[in-house]
């Protein structure tokens, strides 16, 4: 059980003497390890293997790309999860994405791409991605995208749209509604609520474009 | 004897009550009935948010719902120390770290400096590259008393570093920490402030920018330095909304002066509102988490002529710093390979790491004589509650020993009285005082131990540990309870052994004030004032994006209006069975007047406080004052994760408040 290995962990690491002193003969034997130079890029290389997974994708073009390789890399993107026929979440969310597509004008497809991924790649066709893509007057630089099932689903727990609670991590209707962004070369990664207002998300966004700006505001 | 998870009393009723709820929510999330729509649809939820009391809604099997399994990550989530249920399955277990090799450190006291350049100016010094929302408040209100170039000066200058102090056992660790000019360090130089001695400190952004990036892999180079828990001018405060890039800077001033100093109690001040143990950390909005994480954090301890800092005078309290010593409590995680810190950086529910520090050191001991000592101990997060027992007699014959201890401060502030205790909790952001008195334990050994119970993000492991009967005799439960969920509080010695003491040296003269005498603090100021308006804030999770009233964070958007020197009340709820959120409000403490409409009884929700535990199925009101400045403040969740992801909201203090109650 888990949980039970983490605990088991925790108390050698930190418990007995006897065990504390078993451990501290393994580690001593470890500080002969010589660790691996970190780098810039090795950090960024990590970030790709554990959160970025470089999966196979359809475009609502049905266009074949790689998730890291062609979406992601030396980029500012976002990224949010719907599905097509979502009454819940989901509209207000694409609502919100296709105001703050406007805000950021035509930065959206040169210096920012925005990516709105399927929960139900089996029903989410490219047909109907491209449809649905309409509906939100979506412009250059807002891609809708599809997938295998399993790559969608290793998709959206690397890039960390799960919940704790495996019971409502299955229900679609409770689906996490965060726009998450990032800057993919500088390794700046946050989010926020897709249903926060636009003109914020907006900003938010930007930041990942221009992050040397400063901000205040007067109360 | 019944008790609920904050060690209270309850009655056999309201315990049976718990479990009822306890197993009824396992129930539901069984049945994927957790959201709130759900609930009403089946009629199981009142319009006040409680869960009708019913039995038998047996959905699925009770026994697939009694373990707290993580999602399932394909298998690839299987090493040990994994913390399973925090991220999203793909973190492993640090390397291993041998425990107390290295001393403690001992935080540097921060330096000041004759001059800046260039001077400080009450307006922003745009033209010079400071950043700051408006011009400072305190000089506008008395300049004689607070000169736009107070005598107190410091420099900060926020630099990315590299140290191998974390542990001989890993490699050397790149950092951001603060540099008074005697080289940066995390956690940050320690101020030593005194009441009525005002001090500006600049703020410098010298962190790699873009284009000298040399990102480790998590952090910001964009900051804003909030001084928590200070009664401070909102242009000081550090407002995640007002954030600075490389190159920048902002003076910030602390006026150093008591509440009430321009209102109720002109011109000194109510010296019930003292403040004693506060901090200081980045609070850039969106990205305050990983920037704390990487170092961006420190003690600021303030003195008057009663918590002196010397235990010849005053209140006699253990003499600053050589037997007041704060401690800085963080959780982290390396990576298994490169032994590099790492964040997880896609995480929206609460981070927890494997490794346990103080002061910036893995497990470290501290070399103590046999007297009273004064420890300020804080808890950064980002995610983790800790509840700290004495533990004695760890590995002897024998089981180990929980030996008591006083509590004197409750988020750093003195309570009226010591309380002896045999365990504190505190959350992130949160600080208490204590004071241990090592003189029965000559030649021993102690440590401080965690001992709670925490799986993931949420909180203290919330539901089932609830109802963790804390003797013997209550075993009504027993069948809710399951083994992998132990309860709250692990068995003395089981916990995380986190700091050791070693009691060294013979009997030596302390003339601090014995706790156990019961000296008198300051007495808490009054909560009988007639509220101008009561305010309710719903701390709820809406599809995954954390919100208060339903709302997000908008740094363009006040929510409401408070009244400058009136009092209200705030009432916190949280609707949510499983989560546990540290309320951080900025500007003036607070008192609890209740939980769930019963007076508070835990020591740590007695005193003053700036953060409250929220936690599940709670409603908790609040007494507040908002005295003397005027400007933009934020409420929020300081588990910081949550805080980044849009569980703040802003609010500001004007000449005529508004009355949204619900705002």
């Amino acid at each position: 059980m888990p949980d039970v290995s983490r605990r088991k962990f925790l108390g050698l690491t930190a418990a007995a003497p006897l065990a504390a002193m078993a451990l501290a003969k393994g580690a001593a034997a470890e500080t002969a390890k010589v660790w691996p130079t970190v780098t810039e890029e090795s950090a960024r290389r990590r970030l790709q293997q554990l959160n970025l997974p470089n999966l196979p994708l359809v475009t609502h073009e049905g266009k074949r790309v790689l998730f890291y390789d062609d979406l992601v890399k030396d980029k500012a993107v976002s990224f949010n999860f719907f599905f097509a026929n979502c009454d819940e979440v989901c509209p207000l969310v694409m609502a919100n994405l296709a105001r703050v597509q406007k805000l950021l004008g035509n930065q959206v497809g040169r210096k920012f791409f925005m990516y709105s991924l399927t929960l139900k790649p089996e029903e989410d066709t490219v047909e109907v991605l491209r449809h649905h893509r309409a509906m939100y007057g979506a412009g250059p630089g807002w891609t809708f995208l599809t997938g295998k099932p399993d790559d969608m689903e290793k998709l959206r727990r690397a890039i960390g749209f799960s919940y704790p609670d495996p019971a409502i991590d299955k229900d679609k209707t409770q689906h996490i509604g965060n726009v998450r962004y990032g800057n993919e070369p500088l390794m700046y990664w946050s989010a926020c609520p897709g249903m926060a207002h636009p003109n914020f998300i907006a900003e938010s966004l930007a930041w990942m474009i221009h992050p040397d700006q400063s901000r205040v505001q007067a109360s | 004897m019944y008790f609920n998870v904050f060690g209270e009393k309850v009655s056999r009723r309201r315990y049976k009550e718990m479990c009822e709820a306890a197993k009824n929510r396992r129930e539901l999330i069984a049945a994927g009935l957790t959201s709130r729509r759900d609930l009403f649809k089946m009629g199981l939820l009142t319009a006040s948010g409680m869960l009708v009391a019913k039995s038998g809604l047996s959905a699925r099997a009770y026994g697939q719902t009694q373990t707290n399994n993580p999602p399932s990550s394909g298998g690839t989530n299987t090493s040990p120390g994994t913390n399973q249920n925090c991220v999203p399955g793909n973190q492993t277990a640090s390397p291993p770290t041998r425990a107390f090799i290295s001393p403690l450190p001992i935080i540097p006291l921060a330096r000041t400096v004759s001059a800046l350049s260039p001077t400080p100016t009450e307006n922003p010094n745009t033209a010079a590259g400071e950043v700051r929302a408006a011009p400072f408040q305190a000089p506008q209100i008395d300049s004689t008393r607070f000169p736009v170039v107070p005598a107190t000066l410091y420099k900060f200058t926020q630099k990315q570093f590299t140290t191998s102090g974390m542990s001989p056992d890993l490699p050397a660790q790149t950092l951001w920490g603060f540099d008074d000019g005697t080289g940066p360090r995390s956690p940050g130089p320690t101020y030593q402030a005194f009441y009525g001695r005002p001090q500006l400190t600049r703020n410098v952004n010298a962190l790699p920018n873009i284009n000298q990036v040399n990102n480790t892999g998590f952090g910001m180079p964009s900051v804003s330095t909030h001084l928590h828990n200070a009664h401070n001018p909102s242009e000081s405060d550090g407002n995640p909304c007002d954030f600075y890039p490389a190159g920048h800077f902002c003076d910030q001033y602390y006026p150093n002066v008591l509440a009430g100093f321009n209102s109720d109690h002109a011109p000194n001040g109510d010296i019930s509102e003292s403040l004693s143990t506060l901090w200081y950390h980045d609070h850039r909005i969106d990205f305050t988490s990983q920037n704390t994480y990487k170092g961006l954090a420190g003690f600021y301890c303030l003195f008057n002529q009663f918590d002196t800092g010397s235990d010849q005078t005053g209140f006699r309290l253990p003499s600053f710093p050589q037997h007041d010593i704060p401690l800085m409590f963080n959780d982290k995680v390396f990576d298994p390979t490169t032994g590099q810190l790492v964040f997880d950086l896609f995480n929206l529910d609460g981070i927890l790491g494997d490794k346990f520090l103080v002061n910036g050191v893995i497990q470290p001991f501290l070399n103590v004589e046999p007297r009273r000592y004064r420890f300020r101990m804080l808890d950064t997060g980002p995610s983790r509650f800790y509840e700290f027992f004495l533990t004695g007699n760890v590995g002897g014959a024998g089981s180990p020993t929980t030996n008591p201890y006083f509590l004197i401060g409750t988020d750093g502030n003195l309570i009226p009285n010591p309380i002896q205790v045999q365990s504190v909790r505190i959350g992130p952001a949160e600080r208490v005082d204590v004071i241990i008195d090592f003189s029965k334990f000559a030649g021993k050994t102690l440590y401080l131990e965690n001992r709670l119970n925490q799986l993931n993000g949420q909180g203290p492991a919330a539901v089932d540990s609830q109802l963790a009967p804390q003797n013997s005799s209550t075993t009504e439960c027993s069948g809710v309870l399951n083994s992998a969920n132990q309860g709250a509080i692990k068995p003395a010695g089981a916990g995380d052994l986190i700091l050791k003491f070693n009691v060294s040296g013979t009997a030596c003269i302390d003339n601090s004030v014995d706790p156990a005498t019961n000296p008198s603090f300051y007495q808490l100021p009054s909560t009988t004032a007639t509220p101008r308006i009561v305010r309710t804030f719903k701390f709820d999770r809406l599809n995954g994006q954390w919100s208060i009233n339903g709302q997000f964070m908008d740094c363009n958007q006040f929510r409401f209006a408070v009244q400058q020197n009136s009092a209200e009340h705030w009432l916190l709820t949280n609707l949510t069975g499983d989560w546990t959120h540290p309320v951080h409000i900025h500007l003036e403490e607070h008192q609890i007047m209740n939980r769930n409409r019963v007076a508070p009884t835990v020591p740590t929700d007695l005193g003053r406080k700036d953060v409250t535990q929220l936690h599940p199925n709670e409603r908790v009101e609040l007494f507040f004052r908002f005295r003397d400045w005027l400007g933009k403040y934020p409420i929020h969740c300081h588990n910081v994760v949550h805080e980044d992801h849009a569980m703040m909201a802003l609010w500001h203090v004007v000449p005529q408040g508004d009355n949204v109650a619900v705002p």
